[in-house]
């Protein structure tokens, strides 16, 4: 497969972060893939742009930093202010309709989904947000399968949640395929 | 197959690392980049029947695993550069009280508060002069997961061999990604237990009185062996003396049972050196970013380079980075400080000339790209 | 030779005419005497040092207290009063200026079933070894700490301490002293010790007596034992040698809560000031390991 380098940004307290380490964590336990994460840490982590790297590839990755990802995902606008100009030329930009006022002039395939206003409208709790953004993601680069994250979950969420999270995840990977092309 | 993966962060790794060496008592103080280490431990120790403390300082917690590792007991701390220069003083304590412990840095940058959320590798010159007198220091490294549980494994067991502290370098980077590890199996890594005195109780017991080999039998405190621990130049018995003879011979012994067993110490890694003539010497996260630039030139030029990744920086591998980089024609040091691994390379290395420094000082990782540009400047326009 | 005879008890039965029962007089010195590492006698304290009444009557306490030698860590820092751990015949620890109750906290946690002892001087616990002392202290762990106040640093050759107090005279005050001075009772009270006591070296059955009971104590105790330093504090400060200062101490100071502490507020109290049951850290993580493990 294509090294596949992905940046994770938004705010603190929407998950970015969880969503990384969950979609590395299904690729390396559950795919039998190399992935490593890394993300920003500190008072930068708590409010302010927050960033999660991550890298899915089948051979040894030893620089484990994002320069230039092929996939990137922005959850504000703050966040994609900062960070899109990053994106590697023909890359994959994901962005909420809710949060992210994009600009036409980026070298990308920008998409723009309603993810926010869809985990509003159908699940009612911004909480698996970050859930059904991983969704759409491994629907538009199909980085890994659905069951792979949500195996992952699984090992994560106290039982009680398990269905918000299975729903939330099955809605984005239904929004990203709309977004194909 | 059937080996258990983890994805875990490199701090969790040393925690998994050390427990597996048979730690089972920790106190440290909350500092980034480490504090997932002291978090981490605190979960899993009770568990087991061990015990965590968060002290009320760095200087405490060191204080602390001296006093827990007398009793018998494998003992760890962890922090980063602030608080790595608040245990210097007791850090010395151990090496002269000869106290087995493991102490893990995870470097942030420096000087002072510096960058405490940014990688760098500024601590290589402390972890060796970092306390005050002559003495010796065994200090570690690795660059992925798997390479810092082994290596975090091997200072358990220095530790306890030669009765010694032994130092972990590692940093931000290494310590806060995760990817993944396989998790070594019970008895696959061997262990080193301490190893303690067969003398019996109503017979008179030597705590400082070496065996033929160097090694120095413990028994633990609270057994039948009463005896003096201080950090005063001492005799045989544990007691403070100043005899020129007790002295010099007791200086001679923690800097000989060091130094004389270099080679026992030394871990290091190779990449394509065999035919190498441009030579990168690097540890710890600097050394993925060489890696990278070794395996992507060799593969897309077919450029002549390799790797000397070092994992023991103290004692310093002198004999084999001299032996390695033989022949030559370039050596580039890949570290994020200004040259703390430098200068002993050139000290090794005939002549000393020919021994670049391709480095980042400005709490940003060290990238591919960073050492490519040096290497062009050295290599010259034809390469 | 018995460097013990030399000092601390010859002092006592001279101060305590009613202990001079020839027969238990001799029961309690062939006792003693075995707690003490004779061949580093005499000992290194200068001649009228208040430390070693602070040993005497440390090894009287342990032994009527019927307690093993293999029992009982010691842990010093350094100063005068560290040197105490190098004359007795336990599990001794001597260790760096200040921080002799974190090592001793590590060696108490890591095996709650041995006796911590830590003696300290007044620089050692409370100048460079003060955070250490109030979060011992707070953690309430079951150590006891004897911090032999002679108000000054003794080895360094006479500088102010942290319990000096305001308008003496050091070798670093040589123009008086205009730091004010710690109250260790009340320190040690407020920073949540669980035994407090205080006493002097001339009130040295007191000294024993509040030993034993620290020691018997589950918690953190501290006992503050005022000692004399005729070599430095007494000859700047012009006391007078060793006798006057302990006759000083004799004059000034008064039983916790007597008449005359009210008549004269200046006089400094000795006793309890606190004793009280509260949970002791080692047991409370015992209860978490057994609350979590297996």
């Amino acid at each position: 497969m294509e090294r596949c380098r992905l940046v994770f940004s938004g705010s603190g307290g929407q998950g970015v972060i969880t969503a990384a380490i969950v979609l590395a964590e299904a690729a390396v336990i559950h795919e039998g893939l190399i992935s490593v994460q890394a993300q920003s840490y500190g008072p930068e982590a708590r409010g302010g742009a927050t960033r999660s790297d991550v890298i899915i590839s089948d051979s040894e990755i030893y620089f484990p930093k994002v320069n230039q990802p092929n996939v990137l995902v922005c959850l504000t606008q703050e966040a994609y202010n900062k960070f899109y100009t990053i994106i590697r030329p023909g890359g994959l930009l994901i962005t909420d309709t809710r949060f992210v006022k994009t600009v036409e002039k980026v070298d990308a395939r920008q998409r723009e989904l309603p993810m926010y206003e869809t985990v509003m409208e159908k699940i009612g709790k911004p909480i698996v947000f970050n859930i059904l953004m991983l969704g759409a993601l491994i629907s538009l680069t199909e980085a890994v399968r659905p069951e792979s994250v949500m195996k992952v979950i699984e090992t994560r969420i106290p039982p009680a949640f398990l269905e918000m999270n299975r729903k939330s995840l099955q809605m984005g990977v239904d929004l990203g395929r709309e977004f194909r092309s | 197959m059937g080996k258990k993966i983890k994805f875990i962060q490199g701090n969790e790794v040393v925690v998994e690392a050390a427990l597996y060496a048979g730690l089972d008592f920790y106190a440290g103080y909350p500092i980034t980049p480490s504090t997932e280490i002291a978090e981490h431990m605190s979960v899993r120790l009770p568990k087991i029947g061990g015990k965590f403390i968060q002290m009320e300082d760095e200087l405490a917690s060191l204080c602390a695993i001296i006093g827990a590792s007398l009793t018998g007991h494998k003992v760890m701390t962890a922090t980063s550069g602030p608080g790595f220069s608040l245990m210097q003083e007791s850090l010395g304590y151990a090496i002269m009280a000869e106290i087995p412990c493991v102490i893990v840095n995870v470097q942030r940058g420096g000087p002072s508060t510096g960058l405490p959320t940014s990688v760098a590798q500024g601590d290589v010159g402390q972890a060796l002069w970092g306390t005050h007198g002559d003495h010796a220091i065994v200090a570690m490294t690795a660059s992925n997961h798997q390479d810092m549980f082994s290596v975090t494994v091997d200072a358990f067991n220095i530790a306890e061999t030669y009765r010694t502290p032994v130092i972990l370098l590692f940093d931000e980077v290494v310590g806060h990604m995760r990817e993944r590890i396989f998790m070594p199996e019970p008895g696959e890594i061997p262990l080193m237990e301490r190893l303690r005195t067969s003398i019996k109780e109503g017979i008179d017991y030597h705590p400082y009185l070496p065996r033929e080999d160097g090694r120095l039998p413990m028994s633990d405190f609270g057994g039948v062996h009463r005896y003096n621990v201080t950090g005063l130049a001492h005799d045989m018995w544990g007691f403070p003396s100043n005899n020129p003879k007790v002295v010099h011979g007791l200086l001679r012994h923690l800097i000989d049972k060091i130094n004389n067993n270099a080679n026992q110490l030394l871990r290091y890694k190779e990449y394509y050196l065999e035919d190498a003539r441009t030579v990168l010497i690097s540890y710890g996260a600097s050394a993925r970013s060489a890696l990278h630039v070794v395996e992507s030139r060799r593969r897309r030029r077919g450029e002549r380079i390799g790797l000397l990744e070092l994992q023991t920086l103290w004692p310093f591998p002198f004999s084999i980075v001299r032996q390695k980089c033989a022949n030559a024609k370039y050596v580039v040091v890949v570290e994020m400080n200004m040259g703390q691994l430098l200068q002993p390379v050139r000290m090794a290395i005939d002549p000393p000339e020919k021994v670049y420094l391709a480095n980042r000082i400005d709490g940003v990782f060290i990238t591919p790209t960073d050492i490519r540009s040096v290497l062009r400047l050295i290599q010259g326009k034809g390469m | 030779m018995d460097g013990i005879l030399d000092w601390g008890i010859l002092d006592w039965k001279i101060r305590n005419p009613e202990i001079r029962n020839p027969k238990s007089e001799i029961e309690v010195i062939m006792a003693v005497k075995d707690y003490i590492r004779k061949r580093f006698f005499p000992h290194m304290w200068c001649p009228g040092c208040g430390h070693g009444i602070v040993l005497n009557s440390l090894l009287r306490a342990v032994e009527q207290l019927g307690m093993r030698k293999n029992e009982i860590v010691m842990v010093s820092g350094i100063g005068c009063s560290s040197r105490i751990s190098g004359y007795v015949d336990f599990h001794t620890l001597h260790t760096i200026h200040g921080r002799a109750l974190a090592f001793a906290t590590g060696v108490k946690m890591s095996r709650p079933e041995l006796n911590l002892i830590v003696p300290m001087g007044d620089g050692d616990a409370l100048s460079i070894g003060g955070n250490h002392f109030i979060h011992a202290a707070r953690r309430n762990i079951n150590i006891t700490a004897v911090v032999m106040n002679n108000r000054i640093y003794g080895m360094t050759g006479g500088q102010y301490s942290p319990l000096s107090g305001f308008g003496t005279l050091a070798t670093t005050a040589p123009y008086t002293n205009i730091d004010q001075d710690f109250d260790v009772a009340e320190l040690s009270q407020a920073a949540g010790a669980s035994f407090v006591a205080r006493t002097t070296t001339y009130h040295v059955k007191q000294v024993i007596d509040l030993l034993k009971q620290a020691i018997q104590h589950k918690g953190f105790s501290v006992v503050e034992v005022l000692s004399q330093c005729p070599t430095y504090f007494g000859r700047k400060n012009k006391i007078g040698d060793a006798v006057e200062m302990m006759e000083h101490f004799k004059e000034n100071t008064t039983p916790k809560g007597s008449k005359a502490k009210k008549e004269n507020p200046d006089l400094i109290e000795r006793g309890i000031f606190v004793q009280k049951d509260i949970p002791e850290y080692c047991a409370e993580y015992s209860k978490i390991i057994e609350k979590v493990s297996g």
